[in-house]
């Protein structure tokens, strides 16, 4: 092990003479008096480590002793993260003892002595490599595949594999013996570096399947995808959090890791108090089952709010490595680049745009690219769908970060001020935001043939009755209310049923707040059928107040059960008010 | 701050700013406090045996020779009961003429809550200011600020919601406040007869920049204490956040740091989070809730200092004038509470969010129609009558001299929905419709 003495301290940032062999990225243990703070090494000159520490330093002196420990910052994998709440780099919070956090408290994210019940997959004499499955324990309601250490290439094959019965994570389940005739004693627990993707698996193709969230301007409008990637970008107070949670509370996927990440500390309580109390609408079980949070807010070290990002991802692609649809979101990414910055700043490197380091760009596609859509090399299939939020400076989209991750990311769901302003809410740009995978042939077949053959056309339908909406309201700004054609009131309000009652959703009611896909086709084909008849007005005074009461029926049928008796009752009551000034 | 005995002395700086000095020494710590030449600095840079210090009350006159004193520990407050009702500059010592406190000596700026370990806040906290507790409901544990221009009666303002808000004390920190300013919150705290609950941490205009990034640690340090060890509520004012901002970025351009957006240090927003996540719900029953002012420069948002604190705070609450009316309201379109979901609704009458949105959506219909006739166009028949309810309505609720309890301010709404709009108008769920909207 090589050791050194601190020499330098500015803030988190050490410097450390070391005595030997250093690595790149490497952690290290510095002691102050009883406590160790972790850091890792960001630049090496001479003999002289630059080590970001993942503490508060306060009180660190020259001289103090350090051990480096020879590997990358890494995260434990095993049974027994689900529902667990870790900090940046994995700690488990609800280990700690106190209400305030202690420097270099450091507990273990799995539980070791927790006992498991292990069925094989596989048998001995099975050729293996990293990433096969060898055994499954059920973790929740998921069967957790226990898995050939990813770390391990090459062939494998299985001496001995334990029996069905209960283990400890610590136990043997299998002895792998290599191309050498070496073997290898494997548990229920494996390590990875979090800054190194894991691989192991057969190919990712492109995305095509629909991933419900059951957010309407969404899923209609710009729908997301099982492997995509996606980000919200707004000014504060556009309602990007309460976005996330709404995807994570209704999305269709197996697992939900939610990465706050130098955010508010409330919202991530908001997560801890609500989501043991919610079901999951598809399994019945407690959202939290289905939940593991990495939570890094904004009072916390910093370094480590960088870090958290990434064991955030590689948590994910664990999971996803077992065949199971995962989706990462995290909140905000934008505090992730800061992070950057801040440690960018303190080296004195020379500063990028907004003295961002030089390679955000680069940092912030690497992270989008480990998303996706996989085949496993068993033929099963996993994904990572990663949605980030980015808060940019002033709510000026042409900041660094934005411009960053609109090169990396596919979908882009722009909040709006003026939107949420006027609490159009989600505030989600129905004009600005897009979603690539409208373009992707085998995504548009998929949608064509889960909803309806005419899906993507009625979609791509109503983005025009949107954008010519937006236009006819310009005109009547300028021109005024009877300057222009009695039409163009007749464009805008059938505009603006869309927006109210496809695309505005209350997030905070029970029914209202997630729509299953099957009642998004029956309500667009609803509002497109309205918005196709030619209804009859003698001014443009009568306009406004007649959409405004197919509006109010529209919205009365949002806040009740899809096809009940009152859904019905509203259909009767919107029907007659069709039938009032319609032309035929 | 006294010195103690066995200090080593050091006398030989070798680099001098306006705010900073460095002088060779060892054995001293990351954040350690020490005196320059009598005056209070704090490490901010050790490279090998060269340390940079921060002087806090400025280095004008400080020699080459003066003396370095290094005290071995972080800054501290001495916490007690007997805090209360005591006046303190911005090193915790006394400026009220009153003795010395004797208590458990706390470093400021100690640990964060362990996320786990906190409370989801739930208990409303009442103002009886409309565009507060209508709009923008207020809970214990938040963290909000007025962003205000330097013409708006802010502190009026917040003195008043400080005096009305239920809590067991109120912890004023005040970072660059005119000596006249300082004068009225005295008085308006003597004459409300609270000064037993008020504590008090000062640093005004009179005193030097940079000892105000002291105050609110120095105040959210007594704020803990109350909230933790004494299961307190606790209400911390802090004024102005903008000249604390001002001080950060001349350190940091002593220190030759990078800047970035409108010349703020690059770690701003990490600054201000720090300070902000203090508000807590603690478990106990404890809290601190966290009212500052953040002032604005010809009310841009976008400038670093009020974008960053947007980013963290729980919300944020502006004043305007309402010509119509004459006078001050809580500007129903710019201010957001985040945590009024948490007890709208559910502490608060059931009708409370949708007459909320509602109210506030025609007030927007209102400022379209302004527009309209302000460009010459003709009114609507429901153009002229949601600018009469905006005018009421402003009148009646939002201007910051109403003083009714939540339940007024809905009954209010319902009667002017009733008096100027129609039935379908509205918007509201028909089960709150069924209850409210009286029958002709």
């Amino acid at each position: 092990m090589t050791k050194g003495v601190v020499k330098a301290i500015i803030e988190n940032l050490v410097q450390v003479e070391v005595s030997g062999p250093v690595s790149q990225n490497e952690i290290c243990y510095i002691e102050l008096g009883s406590v160790r703070l972790m850091a890792e090494v960001i630049k090496v000159l001479g003999n002289i480590a630059y080590t970001q520490v993942f503490e508060s330093t306060r009180g660190l002196k020259p001289g103090a002793k350090v051990e480096f420990t020879e590997h990358m910052l890494e995260v434990k994998l095993g049974p027994g993260m689900l529902s667990k709440s870790y900090d940046g780099l994995q700690n488990d919070l609800n280990k700690m003892d106190g209400v305030f956090l202690k420097r270099g408290d450091y507990t273990d994210p799995l539980d070791e002595d927790s006992v498991w019940d292990f069925t094989p997959l596989l048998k001995a004499g099975d050729k293996v490599s990293g990433g096969d499955w060898l055994g499954s324990v059920p973790e929740s309601w998921i069967s957790h595949k226990i898995m050939v250490p990813f770390a391990l290439t090459g062939e494998y094959t299985i001496k001995s594999i334990a029996e069905s019965g209960n283990y400890k994570l610590t136990d043997t389940i299998a002895v792998l013996t290599d191309e050498d005739g070496n073997d290898i004693d494997v548990n229920m627990i494996q390590r990875w570096p979090v800054k190194i993707p894991i691989k192991c698996y057969e190919e990712k193709p492109r995305p095509f399947k629909l991933l419900e969230t059951g957010v309407r301007t969404l899923d209609t409008l710009n729908p997301m995808v099982e492997g995509g990637t996606g980000f919200i970008p707004g000014p504060f107070g556009a309602g990007k959090t309460v976005l996330q949670h709404s995807i994570s509370k209704n999305a269709e996927a197996d697992l939900i890791i939610f990465a706050a990440c130098g955010e508010r500390a409330n919202e991530v309580v908001e997560i801890f108090v609500e989501f043991p109390q919610l079901d999951d609408p598809r399994t019945g079980r407690k959202l939290m089952e289905r939940t593991i949070i990495i939570c890094n807010t904004s009072n916390m070290p910093v370094a480590a709010r960088e870090a958290s990002v990434y064991t955030a991802m590689t948590i994910a692609e664990y999971y996803r490595n077992m065949g199971l649809r995962v989706l990462l979101l995290a909140d905000s990414t934008s505090r992730w680049a800061q992070a950057l910055r801040e440690m960018s700043n303190r080296m004195e490197e020379l500063p990028g745009p907004d003295a961002f380091p030089m390679d955000l760009t680069a940092i912030v596609s690497n992270f989008y690219a480990r998303a996706g859509f996989v085949y496993l090399k068993n033929g099963e299939t996993g994904s990572i769908t990663f949605i980030g939020t980015v808060s940019p400076a002033g709510g000026n989209l042409k900041e660094p970060v934005t411009e960053s991750t609109k090169k990396a990311a596919r979908c882009f769901y722009a909040l709006s001020q003026s939107r949420a302003d006027s609490k159009r809410y989600p505030a989600v740009d129905p004009i600005d935001s897009y979603s690539k995978y409208l373009e992707y042939a085998e995504v548009i077949e998929n949608l064509n043939n889960n909803i309806n053959p005419n899906w993507v056309e009625s979609v791509l339908h109503t983005k025009d009755l949107l954008l010519r909406g937006r236009e006819a309201q310009e005109q009547i700004n300028i021109l005024g209310d009877d300057g222009v054609p009695l039409s163009y009131h007749d464009r805008y309000w059938k505009s603006e049923l869309v927006d109210r009652t496809i695309l505005q959703q209350d997030a905070f009611d029970d029914i209202d707040s997630s729509t299953p896909m099957k009642r998004q086709e029956y309500m667009l084909k609803l509002v497109l059928d309205l918005c196709e008849k030619d209804f009859v007005f003698e001014s443009f005074e009568e306009v406004m107040p007649y959409y405004m009461k197919i509006v109010n029926v529209l919205k009365q049928i949002n806040y009740v059960k899809f096809q009940s008796a009152e859904f019905n009752s509203y259909m009767d009551d919107l029907h007659k008010i069709v039938e009032e000034r319609s032309a035929n | 701050m006294a010195t103690q005995a066995f200090q080593k002395i050091y006398t030989k700086l070798n680099q001098i700013t306006k705010a900073t000095c460095s002088v060779k020494a060892t054995d001293v710590g990351a954040e350690e406090l020490a005196t320059v030449g009598g005056r209070l600095a704090q490490v901010v840079k050790i490279v090998e045996d060269d340390v940079t210090l921060q002087v806090f009350a400025g280095t004008e006159g400080i020699g080459t020779d003066a003396e370095v004193i290094f005290f071995g520990k972080a800054p501290t407050l001495k916490v007690g009961t007997e805090l209360a009702g005591r006046f303190f500059n911005a090193y915790g010592d006394p400026i009220d003429g009153g003795p010395e406190i004797d208590g458990i000596e706390v470093e400021i700026g100690g640990p964060s809550v362990n996320p786990v370990r906190r409370e989801q806040p739930s208990e409303l906290i009442a103002t009886g200011i409309a565009g507060i507790d209508l709009n923008n409901t207020l809970v214990t544990g938040q963290k909000i600020p007025f962003f205000a221009d330097p013409d708006q009666p802010y502190n009026e303002v917040m003195a008043m919601v400080a005096l009305r808000a239920q809590s067991d004390k109120i912890i004023l920190g005040g970072m660059g406040l005119s000596n006249d300013d300082y004068l009225f919150y005295k008085h308006a705290f003597e004459n409300a007869g609270v000064i037993d609950r008020i504590i008090s941490f000062m640093n005004t205009t009179e005193d030097p920049t940079v000892e105000r990034l002291l105050v609110p640690n120095m105040a959210l340090s007594a704020a803990e204490y109350f909230a933790a060890e004494h299961n307190e509520k606790v209400l911390v004012l802090l004024t102005d956040m903008t000249l604390y901002c001002d001080a950060l970025s001349i350190v940091s351009n002593r220190m030759d740091q990078i800047p970035s957006k409108d010349s703020m240090p690059g770690s701003l927003y990490s600054d201000l989070a720090k300070l902000y996540e203090k508000a807590v719900q603690f478990p106990e029953g404890g809290s601190i809730t966290i009212i500052a002012v953040t002032t604005l420069s010809g009310g841009d948002i976008t400038h670093a200092i009020p974008d960053n604190t947007g980013y963290i705070t729980e919300g944020q609450l502006f004043l305007k004038r309402d010509t119509d009316i004459s006078k001050t309201v809580v500007d129903p379109f710019r201010s957001l509470s985040r945590l009024k979901q948490l007890v709208i609704g559910s502490k608060t009458r059931a009708d409370h969010p949708q007459v909320m949105n509602t109210a506030v959506r025609l007030y927007a219909d209102a400022a379209n129609a302004k527009t309209k006739l302000e460009n010459g166009f003709d009114l609507s028949d429901y153009d002229e009558r949601v600018l009469e309810f905006a005018k009421e309505y402003s009148n009646d609720i939002l201007a910051i001299d109403v003083n009714v309890d939540t339940d007024t301010m809905l009954d209010i709404a319902w009667e002017l929905f009733q008096k100027y709009m129609k039935k379908e108008e509205i918007g509201i769920r028909d089960d709150l419709m069924n209850i409210y909207w009286k029958k002709a």
